[in-house]
């Protein structure tokens, strides 16, 4: 590497994921001759060969702990990295595969593989921060852009960074959105679900599906009770609750308060 | 790495490798000069997306299945909503159609540009990556982002987001972008496809190792056009069957040393992807990309995995002509989508991924919950083709030095563009070779 070692060290790490966070690192066209600019890219496989050994300044974590050799290499990140940032929804939630939670693992494997006995993997998929302390968690599937590049300055700023918490309601409001709920009927996550998106699927004339995790004081039993008024069966409730955050506190505890045994909802 | 055996033998090995999509290495021991064993060595962790489908609504699967690869999320989402149109009975609208295929060209731009110059072109021009790669050719990586970008904002356009787009649903789409919006991009697309023409002349001047490879290709055909969004499936040896024939052609197993499925074709190794869409298809392309590709020292078949990277950048040329035509062509007023009722039934969906052809079959009871889904992502198709190149790759070059050779080996895996986070999750199986 021909950058300067006064740059801050910048490693990302992935573990079970679809790659589409870190690839939003790729997707800042604008942006990335500029970050490449003020950090050395010291670890970063999706992007180059090119290897700098740790300690890091900053590492950017995308996926969830699915396997025992994650779990353990998730600690040695941890002890190289003065500040690690969590992306997306795998890394802050356990992402979709951690539907797995709610069923019976070695089913799953004998569904997919012949040779189960080929795979190593855990009963849960899990979130980074059920292993490691965590700087700062960064919502999403995908993340959003321009979050991600406002947590990398902040990381490399060592200061806050300005990401709200309240729900997707705030934006649909800034953007003059009609509610699609109160005027069409449409179930919409946008209550419960944090901002980040820019409220895009009601945007589209769609409900939102939740892709950014719980807001900070999500009420889910009104948000059920308003479903239930708009005709869902608690069956389908489960389900809109159990996607890419299945795992996320509010949404899992809600989804069990709404199933009657994991048996029933999950075969 | 590389390290000597005490019988003389020699082991090359990467357990990372760099600028492919997901987490794979490979392993390949040399003995007195000869190539005895080579492994893609697949350890992404599998996510079991065949597994928790089950139970899930008809209605869920583009936005699921899209979760399966942040690079080519419009690949399973199109060929997910066909497999369920065809269980419910439901025809789409040309307007539809034309849509989705527009939506599609903008993950091709931004695939294969991310992959052209990002991935591929460091290999080609000795850099570890697109970051040094800048520093000498400044305005060739300032292209590729504008590129990139353009890929980036249709697909925004038209999905909502370039990752996991929000905008595509069963029977099409929850609201079409106006063709007001559509000319706002028209012109960076126009600029796009110059710039586009410009990279094949510029890809064409690397130098290219000699290898050629006998492999079947297979690919989707579509009798209108080059097949993108949808098609029949046709091969090399001749093979041309619907998309629901499929599981009676390919067969997948598992493997030790793999976390994704390894498949054959009618029992053979066979490749999907862009050197097979443009052998199979080759007469579809416009007449400047057919111009474009002679000239860049192509015929109208290519043998040599190294030229994808060529091939890639014809087909970045297509795409961006494609859109600007679907734009020009476009009339407001469309409905965006056509309701679907669930129905209990199977249905079959393929479409072509910039990394080559995906296959997708759902099984729905009368209340639209699915009973059963299979996906077969392409690299898991590639994977055999991938370790035959890597053998012959070694065999070829085995007298250069360890780092000379692992780098050349791992350029000949990169050929293939392979998205390791797409062959992981994995099927039901049909054949166990154990």
């Amino acid at each position: 590497m021909t950058d300067a070692p006064a740059l801050p060290k910048l490693a990302v790490w992935k573990f079970a994921s679809c790659d589409g966070c870190q690839l939003t690192l790729l997707n800042c066209e604008d942006e990335l001759l500029t970050i490449v600019g003020a950090v050395n890219i010291a670890y970063f496989p999706e992007a180059t060969r090119a290897v700098v050994a740790g300690p890091y300044d900053v590492s950017l974590v995308e996926g969830s702990i699915t396997t025992p050799e994650d779990a353990e290499r998730i600690h040695e990140i941890r002890s190289m990295s003065a500040s690690l940032v969590t992306i997306g929804a795998c890394a802050t939630a356990g992402g979709i595969q951690a539907l797995r939670n709610f069923a019976d693992v070695a089913e799953y494997r004998s569904i997919v593989y012949a040779h189960p006995e080929y795979l190593s993997t855990l009963e849960r998929s899990t979130p980074i921060s059920a292993h490691v302390n965590v700087d700062f968690e960064l919502r999403g599937c995908p993340v959003d852009k321009s979050q991600l590049v406002e947590v990398l300055a902040s990381a490399l700023q060592r200061r806050k960074p300005r990401i709200p918490t309240y729900s997707v309601c705030v934006e649909c409001k800034r953007r003059g959105n009609i509610c699609v709920t109160v005027a069409n009927g449409t179930p919409c996550l946008g209550p419960v679900t944090q901002a980040g998106c820019g409220a895009l699927c009601p945007s589209f004339a769609r409900g939102c599906y939740g892709c950014f995790g719980p807001q900070d004081s999500p009420n889910m039993a009104g948000l059920t009770d308003r479903l239930r008024l708009l005709g869902m069966s608690d069956e389908d409730a489960v389900r809109i609750y159990r996607t890419f955050n299945a795992g996320s506190e509010a949404f899992r505890a809600e989804s069990e308060r709404l199933s009657p045994s994991k048996e029933e909802v999950t075969r | 790495m590389t390290h000597k055996l005490s019988d003389g033998g020699q082991v090359l090995h990467v357990g990372m490798l760099a600028r492919v999509e997901g987490e794979g290495g490979m392993h390949i021991e040399i003995h007195n000069n000869v190539v005895k064993s080579v492994k893609l060595n697949i350890f992404e962790p599998p996510r079991f997306y065949e597994a928790f489908l089950r139970g899930r609504k008809y209605t869920e699967p583009p936005d699921i299945t899209a979760r399966i690869c942040g690079i080519c999320p419009v690949a399973y989402q199109t060929a997910s909503c066909e497999a369920i149109e065809q269980i419910c009975g439901v025809e789409t609208t040309p307007a539809i159609q034309a849509m989705r295929r527009l939506l599609y060209c903008g993950e091709w731009i931004e695939s294969h540009s991310l992959h052209i110059f990002m991935l591929h072109a460091p290999d080609f021009l000795g850099f570890d990556s697109v970051i040094e790669m800048a520093a000498d050719y400044g305005e060739v990586v300032e292209m590729a982002l504008r590129l990139k970008k353009s890929g980036n904002d249709l697909m925004t356009l038209v999905g909502g987001r370039a990752i996991h787009p929000v905008n595509v649903k069963v029977g099409g789409f929850y609201r079409m972008p106006t063709k007001a919006q559509m000319l706002a991009l028209r012109p960076a697309l126009a600029r796009g496809v110059e710039e586009a023409f410009e990279t094949i002349k510029l890809v064409a001047t690397f130098d290219f190792p000699e290898m050629e490879q006998p492999y079947e290709y297979v690919a989707l055909h579509h009798p209108d056009y080059y097949a993108i969004e949808r098609g029949t499936v046709v091969s090399t040896s001749g093979a041309g069957f619907p998309v629901r024939e499929f599981p009676e052609h390919v067969n997948e197993f598992h493997v030790e040393h793999s976390n994704a499925l390894h498949a054959t074709f009618d029992g053979g190794m066979y490749m999907v992807g862009p050197l097979a869409r443009y052998s199979l298809n080759f007469s579809q392309l416009s007449e400047r990309c057919k111009a474009a590709a002679i000239a860049a020292g192509l015929g109208e078949t290519c043998r040599n995995p190294f030229k994808s990277i060529i091939v890639r950048a014809v087909e970045l040329a297509y795409a961006f002509e494609e859109a600007v035509r679907i734009i020009d062509e476009w009339k407001d007023g469309a409905a965006p989508s056509v309701p679907v009722t669930p129905k209990a039934g199977e249905g079959f969906g393929a479409s072509e991924a910039p990394r080559g052809t995906i296959f997708h079959r759902y099984v729905l009871d009368a209340d639209g919950v699915i009973q059963d889904a299979q996906i077969v992502p392409p690299t898991s198709q590639n994977q055999p083709a991938i370790e035959a190149d890597l053998r012959k790759a070694a065999q070829s070059w085995v007298d250069l030095d360890d780092h000379d050779l692992t780098h050349r080996c791992e350029h000949a895996i990169r050929n293939y563009d392979p998205c390791i986070s797409c062959a992981t999750h994995f099927l039901d199986l049909r054949v166990d070779r154990s």
